[in-house]
């Protein structure tokens, strides 16, 4: 028998109650019990960023997090970027730029600048180039990324305000750490 | 121009990529679908002695294991250009990841235990993965001779040897005042499209019906057909917008497999690769190509002699046609008077190499384009001018037999060199670099578009064009909307079914917009015919007195909106309008490549650069693309296409190469250890620029240009490093370590 356990969480403002594989990753239970295909798969070892959410406050590769760590967290993905079907200031920059080619990077790309902008809302260019420098475009519209990414940072309500959950500061030296409960509500 | 044509509406699907709605093949969920995974031996050349299901079959979930021996007897084989790949090995594994069996299990992981305990006993066998190790007359042979019958060169490695030739080639040396030559290396890279690819495959009554990320679904279709002996119509391939292809998702890879696999099952089946994986299914062919130029002392070009071998993988798939075409235009943009190219395609126990962005042209640019660079050195003349001297102009045919140079094209070099500030003092430590590149366009075509306008005025086209990124549903909405005079937000362009969309030969060579556009702006004519028909007859005038342009019926100095025309000629029982347009390029059997090029892609690149002589490493400090594209349709996405193909091609000039240890296994496999350009690598300021003479045959004078921006960047980089240090380079990638190398030992 596969191991199974019981999670909660909050994916994209919805509470969730599911059963997931013990060994499944938060990517799988995105993709394959939550039917939230927006999130991408590529390498599965932490290096392309298509799979890129933001759980508790910290974005993270879901194809390195077991689904079983997700519990009692709370999750965005794109599918909770646009509110009302309003697409959020990054969204809107990345198409009026031209940023999304064929696309399946995009929603990895949109996460991994949203943790951005809510840690430094006006980034210069050299900041966001680091700040993306995790997600990987081989289409290689970077420039065009980027300049959606400024552009929406520029935007009066910036990209910053449009983040609904306070972020945490990611740490290199300690990436596994939990976050901070009083910074990262549950 | 008024209108959408020419200005930059947001990307058709661009909506649906921002918000996580894009399906992708992996994104649609069957019912009833099974798993498979692939089993393959951690070597690249076995002969198969036994495979055990025995213990796979045990694993609760798994329902198949399948291998050749479950295929039809003998094992069945395709391919675009010979049919030498077999469904599953056969006998024998070719290249490392080359798959034996296939395990069908109710989920993934039941997939992935089964392959873990399928017991395949080989022996391993010498594999030969190097250009220099195929040639060897004792070498073993790569592909069986007997899938070659009639062929004078089965018997080697070489699976064919393409001569091209023009003029006097004894007497142009004999002319010949300076010659340079060298040898250029080019590496294995691959395409990693950031979308592995993901098939699927289901029974539909008697016929199948096959879901692939691939760029020539109606390809696809014929393939899956011939090998199921089933009609075109008992086939439906359903082709979702690629998540990146660049070439790597032409032919069809692992589609028969999964087709032969559901008829047996009955049930869907699903397969999406991993990456790495993906390492190897695809790749570019690597390369070594040798250059000899001669010249006059005042620069002028009097012959090239070119030898090149492309080590091409186990199977042709397309890549034999990447040596054909990548090789003919070798000799450049140039004025030559006499050429000799001899190309050849060499097997190995390798990847199947195949169509990648640039389709066989970056292996020669490189090489031609560095030995420009080298004889303007040798001569004592600046590259830009040497270029300059030499470049065909429009209307010249530059290889006898095809089409003249289609553009101006030293406009395109005296714009990047402007925007280098070439003849300006470069700072201390700096260097500068210069290339060009060309590419032949698509030698043959034929796409069909239907087009309908409905009863309020809005527009439906069918174009069986992939949209892998190009942004091909743009484009067609635009010129629809163009012609027919509906908003773009009225215009819906249905592509991927061949149940639905007519015919389309392919999505390559940066064709679309030109054949497919010509294909759509045809059935539009088609419809704009109709309702002239209409208005005449309503109102009693001759339909040669009807005008229809840019959304506007016109009879003398009357006008009316095209959907107020509609409105009434329809009358109560409403109905629509349809259009069929087909656009050919015709065959033409007795030249070289089979068919004149459609158009040429021409791109100048310069760049400036900063060597770190502690370290080897490359900045680029400026980096200035111009592409000559006769008519930027949509500028912001003709941007997008020259500034991804410049980045991607840093990748190969930079970083990028596989990596083969002695048994020929791929060392550096996923996203680790192979690097492809991150937004940390860009080069510090970028510039792009078009030229748009109107010159191209697509719509409105449009031409192809997806990958003119990645063919130049490799030699235009090592020239600014040769600038910067004095050093010269011959093979890539120009890893901090080869360049700290050459440091060194700038002789070697």
């Amino acid at each position: 028998m596969t191991a199974t356990v019981p999670i909660r969480c909050t994916v994209n403002g919805r509470p969730r109650e599911l059963v997931v594989v013990a060994h499944h990753t938060l990517l799988d239970a995105l993709r394959d019990d939550l039917g939230l295909t927006g999130t991408k798969e590529c390498c599965l070892v932490g290096e392309c960023g298509a799979c890129t959410v933001i759980l508790n406050g910290r974005s993270v590769d879901s194809c390195l997090v077991l689904a079983a760590e997700a519990d009692g967290g709370t999750i965005l993905t794109v599918e909770g970027l646009a509110v009302d079907g309003r697409l959020s200031a990054l969204q809107q920059a990345f198409l009026d730029t031209g940023a999304a080619q064929c696309g399946f990077c995009i929603p990895g790309q949109l996460l991994a600048a949203h943790a951005l902008l809510a840690l430094t809302p006006h980034p210069d260019r050299a900041e966001v180039e680091e700040g993306l420098a995790g997600n990987l475009c081989r289409c290689a519209g970077y420039e065009q990324i980027i300049e959606a990414v400024l552009r929406a940072a520029d935007e009066p309500a910036g990209g910053a305000r449009a983040v609904e959950q306070p972020m945490v500061r990611q740490t290199t030296s300690d990436p596994a750490a939990t976050p901070d409960a009083s910074v990262a509500p549950q | 121009m008024t209108g959408p044509v020419g200005s930059s509406p947001a990307r058709g699907g661009g909506r649906d990529r921002v918000t996580g709605h894009q399906v992708y093949a992996a994104d649609i969920r069957l019912e009833d679908v099974l798993h498979v995974k692939l089993v393959a031996l951690p070597c690249a050349r076995a002969r198969i002695l036994g495979i055990d299901a025995t213990e796979a079959l045990q694993v609760p979930g798994v329902r198949l294991v399948f291998t050749a021996a479950d295929l039809p007897q003998p094992a069945p084989r395709f391919g675009p250009q010979l049919r030498d790949r077999p469904v599953l090995a056969t006998g024998e594994t070719k290249y490392h990841g080359d798959p034996v069996a296939a395990v069908a299990a109710e989920t993934l992981d039941a997939a992935e235990a089964g392959v873990a305990a399928v017991r395949v006993t080989y022996e391993e066998l010498p594999a030969v993965t190097s250009i220099h190790a195929a040639l060897d007359p004792a070498a073993p042979l790569v592909q069986d001779a007997a899938l070659r019958p009639g062929d004078a060169l089965a018997g080697r490695n070489v699976l064919r040897e393409h001569h091209y030739a023009w003029g006097d080639l004894a007497a142009a040396e004999a002319q010949a005042e300076v010659v340079v030559e060298g040898s250029y290396t080019f590496p294995m890279v691959t395409q990693f499209a950031i979308e592995p690819h993901a098939f699927m495959a289901a029974p539909d009554g008697d016929g199948i019906v096959v879901w692939s990320a691939i760029q020539h679904p109606n390809w696809l279709q014929r393939v899956i057909a011939s090998l199921l002996d089933l009609p075109l119509a008992r086939v439906r391939v359903i082709a979702p917008d690629p998540g990146g292809a660049f070439g790597g998702k032409q032919h069809a890879k692992y589609e028969p497999l999964l087709a032969f696999m559901a008829r047996r099952l009955g049930r869907p089946v699903r397969l999406v690769l991993t990456l790495e994986e993906t390492f190897q299914a695809v790749r570019r062919g690597a390369s070594d190509v040798h250059v000899r130029s001669g010249f006059r002392r005042d620069g002028t070009l009097v012959f090239r002699d070119i030898r090149a071998d492309y080590l091409i993988g186990a199977y042709a798939d397309i890549a034999d046609r990447t040596v054909a075409k990548g090789s003919y235009t070798s000799a450049g943009p140039y004025r030559v008077p006499a050429v000799r190219i001899v190309a050849r395609s060499v097997l190995s126990h390798t990847v199947p190499s195949t169509a990648f962005r640039g389709f066989g042209n970056p292996q020669q640019i490189w090489a031609g384009e560095s030995n420009m660079d080298e004889a303007a050195r040798t001569l004592g003349l600046d590259p830009l001018d040497l270029r300059l001297r030499n470049l065909a102009e429009r209307g010249e045919t530059f290889i006898p037999g095809d089409t003249p140079a289609d553009g101006r094209w030293a406009e395109s070099v005296e714009l990047a060199a402007r925007l280098i500030d070439w003849r300006k003092p470069t700072a201390p430590g700096r260097g500068r670099g210069l290339a060009v590149g060309l590419k032949e366009g698509p030698t043959t075509g034929l796409s069909y578009s239907i087009v309908r306008l409905l009863a309020d005025g809005s527009v439906i086209v069918y174009a069986g064009t992939s949209d892998m990124g190009q942004g091909a549903r743009t484009i067609f909405a635009q010129i629809a909307a163009q012609e027919l005079g509906a908003p773009m937000e009225a215009v819906t362009v249905v592509m991927g079914d061949t149940a639905v969309v007519p015919y389309d030969q392919q999505t390559s060579a940066s064709r679309s917009s030109v054949l497919m556009g010509n294909a759509v702006l045809l059935a539009c004519r088609k419809v704009q015919d109709q309702l002239r028909a209409m208005a005449a007859r309503l109102e009693q005038v001759e339909a040669s007195a009807v005008v229809v342009d840019g959304g506007t019926v016109a009879i003398g100095e009357r006008h009316w909106p095209i959907g107020e025309v509609l409105a009434r000629g329809l009358g109560r029982l409403g109905g629509e309008l349809i259009g069929v347009g087909e656009m050919r390029k015709e065959a033409l059997a007795e030249h070289p490549l089979g068919g004149t090029a459609a158009f040429y892609e021409f791109n100048c690149t310069a760049v400036e650069v900063e060597v770190d002589r502690a370290t080897g490493d490359i900045v680029i400090a400026r980096h200035v693309t111009v592409s000559d594209v006769g008519k930027a349709l949509n500028p912001s996405q003709v941007r997008g296409q020259d500034e991804g193909a410049a980045i991607m091609g840093l990748g190969h000039t930079l970083m990028e190469h596989y990596i083969l240890d002695d048994a020929g296994r791929i060392r550096n496999l996923g996203a680790i250890d192979y690097r492809i350009p991150t937004s940390m690598d860009l080069p510090l300021a970028m510039e792009s620029a078009i030229v748009e003479n109107g010159d191209g045959p697509g719509p409105y004078g449009a031409k192809g240009m997806s990958e003119g921006a990645l063919l130049a960047i490799a030699p235009a980089i090592a020239a600014a490093v040769r600038d910067a240090t004095g050093v010269v380079i011959r093979e890539l990638p120009l890893t901090p370590e080869t360049v700290w190398r050459a440091l060194q030992d700038p002789v070697g």
